[in-house]
């Protein structure tokens, strides 16, 4: 009986360590869970590498310097979910006025610049604090998604699913926070004390 | 019953339970398997614990061992439980797509942890620790079910909503048949046929204990 009790103490025992680790201390289920947790503890810098947005212009690493910037993953043909980030941009850049804003195109086959101006034009992105851009080598790609936690699946229809967020940037160029962008009122509130600092 | 198995019989088993275990593990056919959410969670997983159970010794092997240390089979079959619910999570599920270490242990502790438990101990189990096992997983399958078609967002990053919605239906299902079963079960007593966990709880349908509690198969 002892010995039984024994054995099922130990079962338990690695067992909720293992849950433990899995589950980041029972705080997060989904791999999601643990981004936003883990950026959120150990902010990264950005990788350094050059995009180009929907006039042509280069937007390199020092334009993400010295100013907040909300991030967002898209492809430019997606009928829902970056239609909705598209809004929610549209949205914070009157609601936030000191904030610069910055769309990438993961769909380097598709989006060329023509369709980026044609994003920026739907969802109201002026080209100066709120530009769409595209990486312009499938590496630069590959690292700028590794590091922000993106993972990106074709679906059934051509087209794709990834994990949308807001990817909020400091003013070093660090990935500091990945957000909900549902609610617009407490995306706001989370952002707001980043830009007076 | 099973204990009773010649060994030819016994040695065909491990031969199907192996052969069954590293067809899964061929590349083309995991990928296969793991391109689908409801492939991964619903055939895959369940086989690779089949594995375990194909290969596991006859519960009456061992006994003595295995009596001092699980009495009543309830260690053997909380760490299934255990092992199987770790698998089920959405994040573990991401990780072995991402990490080969995290696949490598599915694929060892799925046929070790769980298959092998499950025959060496569900006999030996009383009929009320059954019961709660066989509600438990009721429950649980019903109410995972529940949340996957229910959550607003994809839980798994490397797969698409659509096949969480899959997924949740069909763990909706799966725990109504098994309450069917059980109720098939307790209204119509021959038919054995029918009840999902026939084949390892038959030997319990006449259990008895002696004087120190100690269950043997008559």
């Amino acid at each position: 009986m002892a010995r039984s009790l024994a054995a099922a103490m130990a079962v338990i025992i690695v067992a909720v360590a293992a849950f433990w680790s899995a589950t980041e201390g029972f705080r997060v289920f989904t791999t999601e869970g643990a981004r936003r947790l883990d950026v959120a503890r150990s902010p990264r810098p950005l990788p350094a590498v050059v995009l180009e947005d929907q006039d042509g212009r280069r937007v390199g690493p020092e334009w993400l310097r010295g100013r907040v910037v909300l991030v967002e993953f898209v492809y430019t043909r997606c009928p829902t979910l970056c239609s909705t980030l598209g809004e929610v941009f549209g949205r914070l850049s009157q609601a936030l006025p000191g904030v610069a804003l910055l769309s990438i195109s993961f769909d380097m086959e598709h989006d060329g610049r023509a369709e980026l101006k044609d994003y920026a034009l739907r969802h109201g992105a002026d080209g100066d604090r709120w530009r769409v851009v595209r990486p312009t080598s499938g590496g630069d790609l590959r690292e700028l998604l590794d590091t922000a936690g993106v993972v990106v699946i074709p679906d059934s229809w051509g087209g794709y699913q990834h994990n949308a967020a807001v990817h909020l940037v400091d003013d070093r160029g660090r990935l500091v926070r990945v957000l909900d962008f549902e609610p617009l009122s407490a995306l706001i509130d989370e952002v707001t004390p980043w830009l007076a600092s | 019953m099973a204990g009773l198995l010649t060994p030819s019989t016994r040695r065909s088993r491990i031969v199907l339970g192996a052969g069954l275990l590293g067809l899964l593990a061929l590349p083309p056919l995991r990928e296969a398997m793991e391109s689908d959410m409801a492939r991964h969670m619903l055939v895959q997983i369940p086989l690779l614990a089949l594995c375990g159970w194909l290969c596991a010794p006859s519960p009456a092997t061992g006994r003595n061992l295995a009596g001092a240390w699980d009495r009543h089979g309830i260690v053997g079959i909380l760490t299934a439980n255990l092992v199987a619910a770790y698998w089920m999570l959405p994040r573990t599920l991401d990780n072995t797509i991402a990490s080969a270490a995290f696949e490598a242990a599915k694929f060892i502790s799925l046929p070790l942890l769980v298959g092998v438990p499950l025959r060496r101990c569900w006999s030996r189990l009383p009929m009320l620790g059954q019961g709660f096992v066989v509600a438990n997983a009721v429950s649980m399958l019903g109410i995972v079910g529940w949340l996957y078609l229910a959550a607003p967002v994809r839980v798994c990053v490397y797969y698409l909503v659509d096949q969480q919605e899959v997924v949740g239906r069909a763990l909706l299902y799966l725990a109504g048949a098994i309450t069917l079963a059980v109720l098939v079960r307790a209204f119509v007593g021959t038919a054995q046929s029918s009840v999902p966990f026939h084949h390892m709880a038959s030997p319990q349908r006449h259990p008895h204990f002696d004087h120190q509690g100690r269950g043997s198969r008559q």
